[in-house]
């Protein structure tokens, strides 16, 4: 029994901002052979399509992961901008 | 909004809350910024509330505060596939106010408690992200929000282990994957009545369990406890873990610990209402922050005080006893007018003497525990065999128990892994 990401994620609020708090040089990452950004994102924000790093940042839940897994310096990390991004009603 | 005030608190969580409090109660000017739009918002954990702490700033808290159920149960479980070996303790001792612990959710409790620092006289300023400190001639002198600039005699960072600020302070290098724990948790609900009589409980009661053997290979472990209606339950797994090249990915863990046989009859029939994901600090004592500097005090999560040693699992607390001790440094500072180090050196003085830094001290060396996988997986499933020869009678004779567990435990780990687990556990615990 595994629930899709989806439907985890659809249990949350969000107020999505227009700009990205999370910046990804994709440069970066085509030296990077593991990428533990995709199985390490609990959000999934990060997906390999066509052998590249696609990254989304409407979906984060902001808890940091990827910054600190990221070994290649390629993410510029940052919360969203006051009142943005998800609200969490249990916690 | 204004432009100079004596103390500014970033992030209202319960390190924050407690400090502008502390503050704000003994007449202090203190202003409380939280980037959610309503506190608590931003904020998980994936652990029991001890009430001892607290009760000291606000006596008798569990009357008025958003509390779900005071825990009079706790179990250690180790899980091996279809089978389980637990530990249980019991006791209305556990239940006992004030050194009882308890179930919270956070936005309600978080809400809570920024609301009663406002009501103390704290100015609350919510949906703001702080983006930067103010600097002045090398010295932290306010914060920057967006176009707002907001000076202050002290700045206390309360925000979280991802804390910009205690980085842009100089006071800590970028966090290491080796020693932090994502935390991954889902909140299931079921009816209370359902909870009762499926966790044995009465009234108000509650319990918390720690799962080992759920996590793979990787280090990490699992984690219930009960609200009055839901379940919340969830994994932590250290970040190194997704560096192996493990085929599970980060939200499949959870999935992973609903499937063994215990634990899905435990969440049967519940409805997922909320999936959420928050780091842990699991360096211990060796990868705390610097505590303080000129004009600045660090504490909560954003120092890295948490204790995880297996069995227990503590941060809560320690973030609002490093509030109540960040606001003695203050009203201190505040009566001497001055807020160099010498004076902000307190708060480490404090934290020494507090039993933060001493548990932390104590069990420094429970992170090489927490990193071992033959805890994770070997020992579970040991034990785990164990019972079955201990309990199943399958015609043939029975050898002495002694004989017995030595065969297990020998046949999985060899003599030299098992001594050396046994110094690591000594040392640790």
């Amino acid at each position: 029994m595994t629930t899709k990401i989806e439907t985890k994620l659809g249990t949350l609020r969000y107020n999505i901002d227009k700009e990205a708090h999370i910046q990804v040089n994709f440069q970066l990452c085509k030296n990077c052979i593991i990428k533990p950004c995709i199985i390490g994102c609990p959000a999934q924000c990060f997906q390999l399509i066509d052998r590249e790093i696609h990254f989304q940042y409407e979906d984060c839940i902001e808890c940091g992961t990827c910054k600190i897994l990221c070994d290649k310096k390629a993410i510029q990390w940052n919360y969203p901008r006051g009142t943005f991004g998800v609200a969490f009603q249990k916690g | 909004m204004v432009e100079k005030v004596d103390t500014i608190v970033v992030g209202a969580g319960p390190a924050g809350s407690a400090t502008a409090y502390s503050l704000a109660e003994t007449g202090h000017e203190v202003l409380l910024v939280e980037r959610a739009k309503t506190p608590g918002e931003k904020n998980v954990s994936g652990g029991v509330l001890f009430g001892s702490v607290l009760h000291k700033l606000i006596p008798n808290f569990w009357e008025e505060a958003p509390v779900e159920r005071t825990i009079t149960k706790r179990s250690l479980i180790l899980l091996a596939g279809d089978s389980s070996v637990s530990l249980d303790f019991t006791s209305p001792k556990l239940g006992k106010p004030p050194h009882s612990g308890y179930s919270i959710i956070r936005n309600e409790f978080d809400q809570w408690f920024a609301k009663r620092a406002e009501e103390a006289g704290a100015l609350l300023a919510t949906g703001i992200r702080v983006d930067t400190l103010l600097w002045e001639n090398k010295r932290i002198v306010g914060i920057k929000a967006g176009d707002d600039e907001i000076k202050a005699n002290v700045v206390v960072a309360a925000d979280g282990i991802n804390s910009i600020l205690t980085e842009q302070a100089g006071l800590r290098k970028a966090l290491q994957s080796k020693n932090i724990g994502l935390g991954i948790k889902e909140v299931i609900q079921l009816p209370h009545d359902i909870i009762e009589t499926r966790f044995n409980l009465e009234g108000n009661e509650g319990t918390a369990h720690t799962y080992l053997g759920c996590t793979k290979n990787y280090p990490g472990g699992g984690f219930l406890y009960t609200n009055c209606d839901s379940l919340s339950l969830g994994i932590v797994v250290k970040l190194p873990s997704f560096y192996n090249g493990a085929k599970t990915k980060a939200p499949e863990f959870i999935d992973h610990l609903k499937q063994f046989p215990y634990i899905s009859r435990l969440i049967k029939d519940g409805e997922l209402i909320e999936y959420s994901a928050h780091l842990v600090p699991e360096g211990g004592y060796r990868d705390l922050s610097k505590l303080y500097t000129d004009g600045f005090l660090v504490t909560g999560d954003a120092a890295g005080l948490a204790l995880n040693i297996g069995y227990a699992l503590e941060g809560m607390n320690f973030a609002i006893a490093s509030g109540i001790a960040a606001a003695k440094t203050i009203q201190r500072a505040n009566q001497q007018r001055n807020y160099t180090k010498k004076t902000m050196k307190y708060y480490q003085r404090l934290m020494n003497q507090s039993f933060v830094l001493k548990d932390m001290k104590t069990f420094r060396n429970a992170p090489a525990i927490i990193n071992n996988t033959r805890l994770m997986k070997t020992y579970p499933e040991v034990i785990n065999n164990l019972a079955l020869n201990l309990f199943q009678s399958n015609g043939s004779p029975r050898p002495k128990l002694v004989n017995l567990i030595l065969k297990h435990i020998l046949r999985e780990v060899s003599l030299p892994n098992l001594m050396l687990d046994g110094i690591q556990a000594v040392r640790g615990l």
